[in-house]
């Protein structure tokens, strides 16, 4: 407590000359100040967050109860979008393209990124050299990628069936069959795994050496090893990058939007590329309806809390903390 | 290297390693700078056979071939003539410039650049300067409620994005924004909750006895923060600097949501109305779309290779925290 009424009050000296009640009051005054600062600090946060979250949130509730096209007034009609929602099949087609997506694109980017991450971790001095190779793809803006996508991917002319092609095999058409654009989108995102590479390879230079000394001695082999030292230590590294990427694949956008929506593209049917966000952003900015967009919005807010909340029970099972109490 | 465990919010954010001693007591772990950074330099701990080293370069070299060559591929493609693009060929059978010179005519390319530098300069700076004021409100004040408030900072992160799309382009609606730049960067005025919590980290890992050694020298609250915390914490708000210039150069929806004029927009957006109009919707100009896509990435391969360090100690660390 003194500390603190030095910290907010000034001067050492002080304290022996004032009489307690005034050091009291001196220390109460401080501490008044003390928060008036803190909180000028903090009012760029606050004032943000009022403006740009608490108040929207608020105010996309209220829309998603309402019939709104930004130029007349919202139209309260009470949860008949959540209604609608149920009985629209384009929702059902979007739910299930992003699902699909997720479910398939995440175990995918684990299983490739921890694959590298163990490659790079044995690499030697190459390793930092092939760091930055699988890191560079990840600072592509995302409209290029769905750009290179059309073009490597392409059924005819394209690079990936053109490799296929050499070892036999006849590529699909990975741009236009609705049954192959989806696992496509997911081979192209596969490209961007280098930020997950370099949280996994972190996470494995930190698996202290002693550790893999005992499990030598002990007479562990390389599965034992693996199964009982290395996975466990970078378990927090891996489900960090788990939570991650299905909240990023539930909302995925950019690359199908480019490649397959959007002003330009009356040629082809895009269904199977129709995914949650694609469709919430039409409804909004493209169709108008507000309303019904924001109780899409809240929908997916509630799918990711679901998602998220049941990922959190598995891994209270599953990912070991250091020191846990 | 050697300085990255001490001036790196890698180092801020993990080398403290909050739970890592308890469980390991009688174990010495990976501690002195020497062997931090003999791992860190030659990513060899478990001695290895030779055979298996060179097997795993063999098979990262072709991986590593797989990264890099769809970039080869688009820069090659870009100097190819349109009846040569899809030719899947590594050098250009005949070589030409036409493409470049082409871009440039069909779309306002230099306007496009520009937009994009002005929106990605101020959010960056912006959102560095706000974000590390809120951060240090966070981690040198003391008063009650601050860990609630913090909470509240931290699960904002979680909310998706969609959910306040809607409300806050009213916001710049009503403020007769959209359709102007504003929209794009001046959110950041605010602090981001990402940054505000990578700061914060670092700004902790900070020892207090220099603030309170200014605090009886006389400097003001903001002179602490300005110039003493602040020029401290250089690596962290280079770290923050660089993320959001990426997130910032290559933001594909906000730009859908807001730029409404083809003067206005920044490179994605001007690189998807190519897309849409030399693409799958009308003439079959790849070429067009390719040069652009060329020319809409090598800015961020130039960040890449220029603040190469801060970006990767800068990931390494977000999974680390996690």
């Amino acid at each position: 407590m003194t500390s603190e009424a030095i910290r907010a009050g000034g001067r050492v000296s002080e304290r022996q000359v004032v009489p307690p009640e005034e050091r009291e009051r001196n220390r109460k005054r401080a501490s008044r100040r003390n928060i008036l600062s803190a909180m000028l600090f903090l009012s760029p946060w606050i004032v943000g967050f009022l403006v740009f979250t608490a108040w929207p949130m608020i105010y996309s509730a209220y829309l998603s109860l309402t019939d709104y096209d930004v130029i007349n007034n919202p139209n309260f009609i009470g949860f008949e979008n959540y209604a609608e929602m149920m009985s629209d099949p384009k929702i059902l087609l979007a739910l299930g393209n992003t699902a699909f997506f997720t479910l398939v694109q995440v175990p995918l980017y684990v299983i490739v990124s921890l694959a590298l991450a163990l490659l790079l971790d044995r690499a030697g001095r190459a390793s930092g050299f092939f760091r930055t190779v699988f890191f560079l793809p990840k600072m592509t803006p995302p409209v290029a990628v769905g750009v290179l996508f059309l073009l490597l991917f392409n059924g005819q002319t394209g690079l990936v069936n053109t490799v296929l092609g050499w070892f036999g095999i006849n590529g699909p058409a990975w741009t236009t069959d609705p049954a192959w654009v989806k696992p496509g989108l997911i081979f192209m995102s596969l490209w961007t795994v280098g930020a997950s590479v370099i949280i996994l390879l972190a996470a494995l230079r930190n698996v202290p050496e002693t550790l893999y000394e005992s499990a030598k001695l002990d007479g562990a082999g390389f599965w034992r090893t693996s199964f009982s030292v290395t996975l466990p230590m970078i378990s927090p590294a891996l489900f960090f990058i788990i939570i991650v990427n299905t909240i990023a694949g539930l909302q995925t956008f950019d690359e199908a939007y480019t490649a397959f929506f959007g002003a330009g593209n009356t040629t082809y049917s895009n269904d199977a590329a129709l995914f949650y966000v694609i469709y919430l952003f039409q409804q909004a900015f493209e169709f108008l309806n507000m309303g019904y967009a924001s109780a899409m919005a809240w929908l997916l807010f509630l799918v990711i809390m679901i998602v998220t909340a049941i990922q959190l029970l598995v891994s209270r099972k599953l990912v070991y903390y250091e020191g846990d109490r | 290297m050697t300085g990255i465990d001490v001036d790196l919010p890698v180092g801020g954010v993990a080398a403290p390693a909050p739970r890592r001693e308890p469980a390991l007591a009688t174990v010495p772990t990976v501690s002195t700078p020497s062997e931090v950074e003999r791992l860190r330099h030659t990513g060899r701990r478990r001695p290895r056979t030779k055979v298996g080293r060179v097997l795993a370069w063999i098979a990262l070299a072709l991986l590593g071939l797989i990264f890099v060559y769809p970039f080869v591929w688009l820069v090659s493609a870009s100097f190819k003539p349109r009846t040569e693009v899809f030719d899947n060929r590594l050098i250009p059978q005949s070589f030409t410039f036409d493409n470049y010179v082409q871009v440039w005519q069909e779309a306002p390319l230099a306007l496009w650049l520009m937009n994009t530098v002005i929106v990605t300069v101020l959010a960056a700076v912006t959102v560095t300067l706000s974000s590390a004021m809120v951060a240090w409100g966070f981690s040198y004040f003391r008063f009650r409620g601050r860990g609630a408030l913090f909470g509240l900072v931290l699960a904002t992160m979680m909310l998706p994005g969609a959910v306040t799309m809607i409300p806050v382009f009213l916001i710049w609606n009503g403020l007769g924004q959209v359709g102007t730049l504003t929209p794009l960067w001046a959110g950041n005025l605010f602090g981001s909750a990402f940054y505000i919590f990578l700061l914060r980290q670092f700004f902790l890992g900070l020892p207090r006895d220099l603030f309170e050694a200014a605090r009886v020298d006389g400097a003001s609250q903001w002179g602490i923060f300005w110039r003493i915390a602040l020029p401290l914490c250089k690596p962290a708000l280079a770290v923050t600097l660089v993320f959001e210039v990426q997130a910032v150069w290559t933001d594909l929806m906000r730009a859908l949501i807001y730029l409404r004029d083809s003067a206005t927009f920044t490179v994605p957006r001007g690189l998807k109305a190519l897309v849409d109009a030399f693409g799958f919707g009308g003439e079959w100009h790849w070429e067009i779309i390719i040069t652009a896509s060329v020319i809409t990435t090598i800015p961020m391969i130039i960040i890449f290779f220029v603040a190469q360090r801060q970006i990767i100690d800068g990931v390494a660390s977000t999974g680390i925290k996690g």
